[in-house]
Formats: C-alpha cells, structure tokens, sequence
C-alpha cells in the first residue's frame, strides 16, 4: 500500500471523469498528501476486529411484494437530455 | 491427443413476484416503455432500495430444490460498472455471501443420471433493455430492478447435448417451484456459457472462454457444438487460447470475438450500505421448507416405481404436470393404473388438444387478442375424474369393447353425462352371451370365404378379419376376446 | 421582526391569530431580498409557493386546525439544496444536475408538509455535502453573517447562515461527518445530527450512505426538539431507518440535569485547538458543573483515527453513490461519440474539483488489490471508533467537546489544501463513525472579530431526548442564543 502509486488517470477513467492534463497534476499531488495521511491506519492492530458497515445493526429490513403505483410516463422521462419513442436516447452502444 | 470440452454455466432467471426486487413498480412484460418506473427504478437522487421478501423468498426455495445450502448470513454488495442500462451505474447482487450455496442438479442424460454441481444461487437485479438504432441507442428501464436470480454451475458438464439437458432440468426444477415462468420469448432465461478444453486425462483447465447472453437453450447447444471444436483446432493447430468473451450469432452460427477496448473489469464490490444483511430465522425458513416440491425426476421415477408406467407415459407427466396431477389421483384408486394413464395420455389430452385448437381458431376470428384467449384446462372439463375412472372400469370388466368406450368417452367429454347413462341409452353394452356370439360368428365364416381360406392355409392373421366382421355385426358390442376364441374352434375344428 | 422569532414563539401568536403565516413567510422573504445578496445561503427561491403554502395555513388556521394536530402550521422551513421537493429544482450544489426537477419529495419533506410547515428555498451546500466551508457550490459562496469575510462552515452553511440571518424560522441540513454540527457553531445557531436511522434517508441524495442524516438547524433548543419529533420515525422506504419510538422530545426539556453525568475525553484538547474555544468550552464544562453535572474524564482511545477511517469509508460509498450522475436519464449532458465518452465529459464537465478528488480517492480505495488495505481496514478501525464510544457510554450520559477547533476561517484560507480541511473536523466526524446523536449550540464568542463558538454534546445511540435536555439546561442558563450577528442587521 504503498501511498503515491496511484494511477490517476486509470482509476479516473474506472470512475469515468475526464481530467484536464493540469487537473491531473493537480490531483496527484492532492492525493498523496490525503493517502500519505491514511497510512496511519496501518498502525493499528485490526486482527479479529469485525468490520462494521452499519453503525445501527439489524437484519432482515424487508418489504412485502405489493404493487405501487409507478410515476406517470411523463414525469418519468421529464428530466431526460435526449428522449425518444418513449425511450431515453443514449449514443450507439457498442459492445 | 483427444480433447474434452469443460463447461459452467451461469444462468439468469426473472422471477415471478407482483412487484420488483426494491420497489413496487409491477413486474410485468409487456407494457409501453418507461411506464413501470419509479424514482427508485430509475435510479434517481435520493431513492433507496428496499429488498422485496417474495423475491428471496423464492430464492431461498431454489436453494432447497437444488440441494443446496442456505446460509445463516448473507448481503447485498455493490458492482460498480457504467453501462446505459444500469440505472445506479453499480449493480446490486450477492457476491461473498449469497443466499444459497453448494448444492446439484440430477437429470437423466444418455441413459443414466447426470449430476452437475450448483455453486450457488443467488439474488440480484436486472437492468434495463437497450434498443439500437442506427445512429444511437434507447433505453427502456421498465425491466430494470426487476428480481434476477442467478445460477451459477460448476463447470461439470462436458458437452453441447449435456448443457442443453442440464439447462432443460433447471427450468423444470424453477417451473415445478413457482419460482419463475421461465418464458424465453420474454427473456426470463438467459445464459453465460463458460467453456475451454482440454487434453482428456489431464486436470488443468484451459483458458476459459465466455459465451455471453444466450436466450435459448438451443442456442446454447448450437454455440457449443460450433465453439467446442473451435477451441479443439486452435489447440491442435498449435495455437493459444486466451481468456476472452465470445458473442454467438444466432443466424449465422459462429462466436466471434467481442471487441474490448476495456480495461480488465474492476468491479469494486463492497457491501450495500443501503440495505441490511440477511439472517434467515428458523421459523422463516421451516416457512418456506413447506414450499417445497417433488423434482421433476423424482416425480417421474416415482411414477415408474408406484404405478408400473412406462419411462415415455411416466416423461409426458413430468412434464405435463397439470396432466400428471389429473392422473394421480385416479391411478391410486385403480387397480390398473397403465390403462388410466393411457385414457389420460391418448384420449383424454388429444381431446383436449383438438379443443383448444379449435377454440383458439374461433375465438381469433372474433378478434380475441393471443394473450385474452378463453381455452377450456383439465379443471374445466364437463366430466369429473370419476367418470373417467368409472369408464376404465367397465373396460375392465368387459361390459363394453374398447371401441363401445371410444364412442363412450367422447359423449361424456361432449355431454358430461355419466359413463353409465351413455353405454344404457346407446345399448352399447358388451355381448359376453356366448350362444349370441356362435350364431354371428357362423355368419361371418359363411360371409367370408377368401379369410377363412387363408387362416386354414396358416396366416393366423386372417382371424382379424372375421373378428372384425364379428364386431361389426354386433354393432360394436360383442367381446372381442370371445368371438376370436370361437372362431379359432370353429375353424380349427 | 416576526422573522426573528422562534417556532414557540410563532406558534402561540399565530394560534392566537396574532399575526397570519402570510405575514410571517412575507417577513422571511423580505429579509432574504434585504440580506442574502450579502449572505447567499439560497440558490434560489419561490415567493409565490411560499406564500401560496402560507395562504393554505392561514385557512387551516382559521378552520379551526391546532398545533396539537400540525405542529409547523405556517412556519416557514427553509432546505438545503440536496433533499428533494416535489416540483422543485434539485441541484445538491453541483452542476452536473442541470434543470432537474424533482419528481417527488423526501421523507422529510412529507413529514414537514404534513405537519403544515411553509417548506421553500433551496439552500446553499458545498457540492454533494463534500467540503466544510460551502465553498465548493457550484452556485457561489455562502458568507457567514456574523463576518461575511469568512465561510459559514459546511457542508450545510446555507442552512446554518440562514437560521443566523433570520431568513427562515429554521432549516433543514444534513450531516456525514459534521455537516450540520460545524456550520451551526459557526454560524452561531443550533445543529442536531440525529442517530443513524433515526431519521428517514429516503430522498436525501445520498454522498456516505451508513453516514448520512439529516437533521434541524434552529434558533434555539426548543425549537430542535419541536423539529426532530416531526421528522424522526420510522420509515418503510428506508432499510436503514430504525423503528424506535419517537419520544416527545419538548417534554425533556425539564431542566432537570442534576446527577447527570457528563464526559470529558481527553483526546479531544488537542494541539490544533484555538485558545478562544478551548476557554469557552471550559467555561461550559464549569456552567455544567455548577447546575449539577457531574463531570468525568473519559478516554476514546481511536480518536486519531477516525479522520482517516472516515475518508475512506465515506468517498468508497461516495464512489458509488455519485455514479448515478451520467446525463443519461437526468441532468446536463456533455455528448459523445459513445456512452463512455459522454460519461466521461459528462463528469468531468458536471462535478467540481472536491467531488471528482473525493469520487476518485474512493474508487481507488475500492479497486482490485487495494481493498482490504483500505477499505476493510477503515470498517474495522470504525469499529474500535464505535466500541470507544460504546464503552464511554457506560461510564457517562453524554460527551462535552468542541464542535470545532476554531471560529469561522477566512474564505479561501483552507480551500488550496484538501488534509487541511478534512482536519477541521476532527471533532465531528467520530460521532458519524459510530452512529451516534449529537449537537452543536453556542457557547460564547471570540472577541476580535466576534465570531461564534459552538460546543458540542455527543449522545447515546437515540440519547436525542438526553441530550436535548442537557443543551436546554445549558442554553437556559447562559445569554448566547440570544445574541445576533451585527454586521446584516
Ligand atoms: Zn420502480
């Protein structure tokens, strides 16, 4: 974990955000500082630790398989960049 | 050096619940686009997922049919991934800790039983459908969040035939289940082939190729028997195979390679902090234990085994299940069964078939959309069971010829009236008088000099002919077992 | 002025029929056109909606409706900028969400409106939540009223500048890491950060989904009580929101704080501490004991680490959260050839340089090989932040600390280096980690310039009614809330 490694331009596009040239100077730099900073974590002894992704445990939230109404079509599609046949266009997905 | 094929399968299933997996949008084929959308199916700002119980309800029931495991923790995780079709842009599944595990799947293939492993079973959801145009593409998120079980195998099964069994089972399994309609018109079924090769003997597995999006089973068998010896003449050639992703091509019949300009997928799975884990209590799942099933094999072989039927009578209840279900019934409470099964098999259905058909021809000339046709099922049938039963019966006893109970079950599946009423008001009852039937038979012997002549001259198949004659003159009501006894006297004599 | 005044205060003239919700919500809006060229806390507004919503009060009011049956009966609640209002703009300070308009309301927003609250104006944020200071919008800066040279706090210092400045009765914010408790010491006002799951998250547009809620900024305790108990429940669009019942949090505040035992963690006097708030936060510690606390030393032996447990936690979920943002079914689109080209134009057009830094440490954080050095690492130290917390609790009732280790900085001071303002929330991000209540109210002033000092009390995991009970007490005894800043009046 080694803390200025970081292929910014790879994990940018892993995130799709095109950066400027100057942006990811910038960010580099940014970045090492905070990563150099979380290397502290690596001072602490973590082992049999459980991690915690809910700091409020519970388990089992479920809801019943009931029908809701869904939003009308042209409140669904009102915000849409690019709309049509009831679709939301997007450019040519090639796979 | 001979080659074997090494396949694993990962198959999608839609499942059947009224609402989808995180919100109450209906989830339901076939309406106009971006009609069944909500903020959360769209994935707006602000939205959260709430897992619909149905959902893990039925997978939790797949789990149990497939013999697998069900543990006591899983989770929702995310998979991040940018695709138009993906609302959230992360994808929410089970990775680590799915809700079933290591379980199998047993079908009969080549005369015996296979086995292929189950890895597991596990819950997620499926994304929008892309339409392509020629200069862009649109995207309908009607089907997105709808609850996505996915099977994943372990690559046990080593050929085309064997996968296309293996995926035939499954669906039989997931029918016999309620747990999905498995209709692939509708793409409720869609499969990822994993298959490479490798010398017979050896244990590593070559570099794994991925056949994606199959959405048919005879596409899947198609695409192996192309792609297998594909791989086998690279091998043989001399060539490498690497690790890539095929697309197959339905109307030509080849893979080919898909083009990546991606970056090796990364897809930064991490537990779904929107959601809390899975802890399936005792009493939940003793709930859903009461769910389930007979397999679709072991109902077959238990047809074989109670009622002596044949593996093809003993197959079409399998997979007629409504059918098989009419006929159990009425099989235990007769003594014989393989003569129920045949009424059921070659009567009863063909009736019922001829029916249908004929339902369907008038009820299009009407107007009558595919979808709204009215046609008449096993449950609306005009007779009981009973009756059914009752007919086999007088078979049995010889009170009417076969042919009299042709002529009786149509009446009853025409009228509905009793078996009984029928064979009194049409006097079809079976002649058993053996005076009666002597006095016929000599007119038959009379009538017929070229039979008679030839059965004397040995061809025993001559009788057939003058016991025919016989049946006529009866009328159909003569016991055919006893008139051929006295004609082979009378000639013999 | 009307707009001055707090919710009890409002409520009971406008039960008395006094003055109309008309008058009430015009006093809003005339001091919004009179300050917030000065202060920008809202992007924008819509008079005509809120005075349309105050005319609907006024008829309930006349039909007889009591404060029993709607408790925010034409008091005008104004909110920040990333929870959704049906048929309003959406923005979350960034502007990769162009002309969206949502097509439903949060949660929060039902319950406001159902309890007859004139619920208007989209408040300024730092973009996504992401920032401390409000100076990461793509909508300008906030300026704190009590010194327009210097940033209101953040993320939510429209809310807090607002409640500061009079221009609503009380706001509504959110808090991931000290969101609301910062600005509200800043600013001067008071900030509630409810339990986990004590508030419904659904339509909160999330930036740390296990650390976000949101909660009350007002003018005074009472007043955050009277909000929390109309939006805390129980909510069945929301997993994570716990069905604890909802007490009535305005009879707590009995004064009765005798015995009650209140915690002071010594890792919290840190080096970074500013003299001015380190005496005024001493100076509450001695209030307390003087009204009966009893204090105890406590230790939260984790608290070096929470800063950096937090940045991974909250940007890895941040990562996720933000992807949504592409230009495919909502906001400003930046075309490409292919999707991965609009995507990538999209985003590196639509978000400003916090929240791409942010999205891209945490995307890192998660990805192949670095996960369990990070990521899993962060969730077990947040953990031992959380068990720390666990086990003070069974020593203390509350915990007393700073809300920050200054008063407001200068715009522009922290925003060329990112540790530096990820530092100033040392005090806040913990109680995130661990899930816990807490609150921010005034404590004092820096004497020059006079610039507000916030203390904060952490509570027990749904310790609301607690701790609401300890700042009333608090509040009672001391002059601070009634203070205003100079400068806008
Ligand atoms: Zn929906």
């Amino acid at each position: 974990m080694a803390a200025t490694d970081i292929d910014v331009k790879y994990v940018a596009h892993l995130a799709r955000i095109g950066l400027t040239p100057d942006e990811e100077v910038k960010m580099s730099a940014h970045l090492a500082g905070i990563l150099g900073y979380i290397e502290k974590l690596k001072e602490l002894d973590v082992t049999g630790v459980e991690p915690t992704a809910h700091a409020v445990p519970m388990v089992n939230v479920l809801r019943p398989d009931v029908v809701r109404p869904s939003l009308a079509h042209e409140a669904a599609m009102s915000n849409a960049p690019a709309k049509a046949n009831g679709l939301f266009l997007v450019p040519k997905i090639v796979e | 050096m001979e080659y074997e094929a090494v396949i694993g399968l990962e198959t999608h299933v839609q499942l059947n619940t009224k609402s989808k997996m995180w919100c109450g949008c209906a989830n339901a084929y076939g309406a106009a686009p971006n009609t069944q959308v909500c903020p959360v199916c769209l994935g707006l700002p602000g939205v959260l997922p709430v897992p619909n119980e149905e959902a893990l309800r039925k997978t939790t029931l797949t789990g149990y049919l497939l013999n697998c495991e069900i543990p006591r923790f899983a989770k929702f995780d995310r998979k991040n991934y940018f695709y138009p079709d993906a609302p959230k842009n992360y994808q929410l599944t089970q990775y680590d800790k799915p809700t079933t595990a290591n379980g199998f799947v047993e079908f009969e293939f080549q005369g015996g039983l296979a086995r292929v492993r189950i890895t597991r079973a596990h819950l997620e959801e499926d994304v929008g459908k892309s339409f392509h145009f020629d200069r862009n593409s649109g995207v309908d998120f009607n089907r997105a969040g709808v609850p996505l079980m996915e099977i994943v195998s372990e690559p046990d099964i080593t050929s085309a035939d064997m996968a296309y069994e293996y995926l035939n089972a499954l669906k039989d399994i997931l029918l016999y289940g309620g747990v999905s309609d498995c209709d692939m018109e509708k793409g409720m079924v869609r499969c990822d082939v994993n298959v490479s090769v490798r010398p017979v003997g050896t244990q590593e597995l070559g570099a794994k190729i991925e056949i994606k999006n199959m959405n048919s089973f005879s596409g899947v068998r198609r695409a192996l028997e192309y792609e297998i010896p594909r791989q086998i003449a690279v091998v043989k050639a001399g060539g490498k195979l690497i690790q890539s992703t095929r697309r197959w091509d339905d109307t030509t019949g080849i893979t080919e390679e898909m083009r990546t300009k991606e970056h090796a997928h990364d897809y930064r799975y991490f537990p779904e902090p929107d959601m809390m884990p899975l802890a399936p209590t005792d009493e939940w799942l003793a709930e859903v234990r009461k769910l389930v099933v007979e397999l679709p094999l072991a109902r077959k072989q238990r047809f074989i085994r109670e009622y002596s039927l044949p593996a093809p009578d003993a197959e079409t209840f399998k997979n007629d299940v409504a059918l098989g279900n009419y006929f159990e019934p009425l099989a235990k409470q007769s003594s014989n069964p393989k003569a129920v099964a045949n009424w059921v098999i070659n009567n009863l259905r063909a009736k019922l078939t001829e029916l249908n058909e004929r339902e369907k021809t008038e009820q299009s000339e009407l107007g009558i959309e595919p979808a709204d046709l009215q046609l008449t099922t096993l449950a609306d049938l005009k007779f009981p069971p009973a009756a059914l039963l009752e007919l086999v019966g007088l078979v049995e006893a010889k009170t009417i010829s076969n042919a009299a109970a042709q002529q009786v079950f149509a009446e009853m599946f025409a009228t509905g009236k009793t078996p009984a009423a029928i064979v009194q008001e049409k006097g079809l009852a079976q002649v058993s008088d053996t005076g009666a039937i002597e006095k016929l038979c000599d007119e038959a012997i009379a009538a017929s000099p070229g039979p008679v002549a030839d059965y004397r001259a040995g061809k025993a198949a001559a009788l057939n002919a003058l016991k025919g004659y016989v049946m006529k003159l009866s009328k159909g009501k003569a016991n055919p077992a006893l008139a051929g006894e006295i004609l082979e006297r009378k000639l013999k004599g | 002025m009307l707009n001055q005044l707090t919710i009890s205060e409002l409520t009971s003239r406008l039960a008395r029929r006094d003055i109309s919700a008309r008058e009430l919500t015009q006093a809003c809006l005339d001091q919004i056109a009179r300050v917030d060229g000065t202060v920008h806390a809202f992007i924008s507004h819509d008079p005509a909606d809120a005075l349309a919503q105050a005319d609907a009060a006024d008829h309930e009011l006349a039909a007889g409706v009591t404060f029993a049956q709607k408790p925010l009966l034409g008091i005008p609640i104004a909110i920040k900028d990333v929870l959704a209002v049906k048929g309003h703009p959406l923005n979350c300070g960034s502007k990769i969400l162009g002309k969206f308009i949502s097509p439903y309301d949060a949660t929060v927003i039902e319950k406001m409106k159902a309890a007859g609250a004139v619920v208007f104006g989209r408040l300024n944020m730092d973009e996504f939540a992401m920032g401390s200071s409000t100076e990461t919008s793509a909508f300008g800066i906030t300026r704190n009223p009590w010194d327009p040279s210097r940033i209101p706090g953040g993320s939510s210092g429209g809310s807090a500048a607002a409640v500061a400045a009079d221009e609503a009765i009380a706001t509504l914010g959110t808090d991931t890491g000290g969101s609301i408790r910062q600005p509200a010491a800043l600013c001067g006002c008071v900030g509630l950060k409810p339990t986990y799951g004590r508030v419904s998250r659904y339509g909160l547009t999330a930036f740390a989904s296990s650390l976000d809620q949101i909660g009350p900024f007002t003018k005074n305790i009472e007043d955050a009580a009277r909000l929390l108990g109309v939006i805390s429940g129980h909510d069945p669009k929301d997993s994570t929101s716990v069905a604890e019942p909802v007490p009535d949090y305005v009879a707590a505040l009995d004064g009765q704080i005798r015995g009650l035992k209140l915690g002071l963690p010594k890792e919290y006097l840190i080096g970074g501490l500013d003299p001015e708030v380190k005496a005024a936060v001493d100076a509450a510690v001695k209030q307390y004991a003087a009204l009966g606390a009893e204090i105890v030393d406590i230790s939260l032996p984790h608290t070096d680490y929470a800063v950096a447990t937090y940045y991974i936690v909250a940007t890895a979920e941040a990562s996720a959260n933000l992807a949504r943002f592409d230009g495919i079914r909502y906001g400003q689109r930046v075309d490409g050839a292919d999707p991965i080209e609009l995507y990538t134009r999209t985003r590196g057009a639509g978000f400003g340089a916090e929240v791409k830094r942010r999205i891209i440490l945490g995307t890192y954080v998660l990805s192949s090989g670095y996960y369990d050095a990070y990521y899993l690492r962060a969730q077990k130290v947040r953990t031992l932040i959380r068990n720390d917390f666990l086990n003070a609790f069974k020593q203390v009732d509350a915990i007393i600390t700073p809300t920050a280790p200054t008063a407001a900085f200068k715009i522009g001071e922290k925003s060329g280096d990112p540790l530096q303002m990820y530092l100033s929330d040392i005090f806040t991000i913990s109680c995130n980690l661990a899930g816990i209540s807490g609150i921010s109210l005034p404590c004092g002033f820096t004497r020059s310039p006079k610039l507000p000092i916030g203390l904060q009390l952490l509570g027990q995991p749904f310790g609301e009614a607690t701790l609401l009970k300890l700042a009333h007490a608090y509040e009672q005894s001391t002059p601070w809330h009634r203070e205003k800043p100079a400068p806008i009046a």
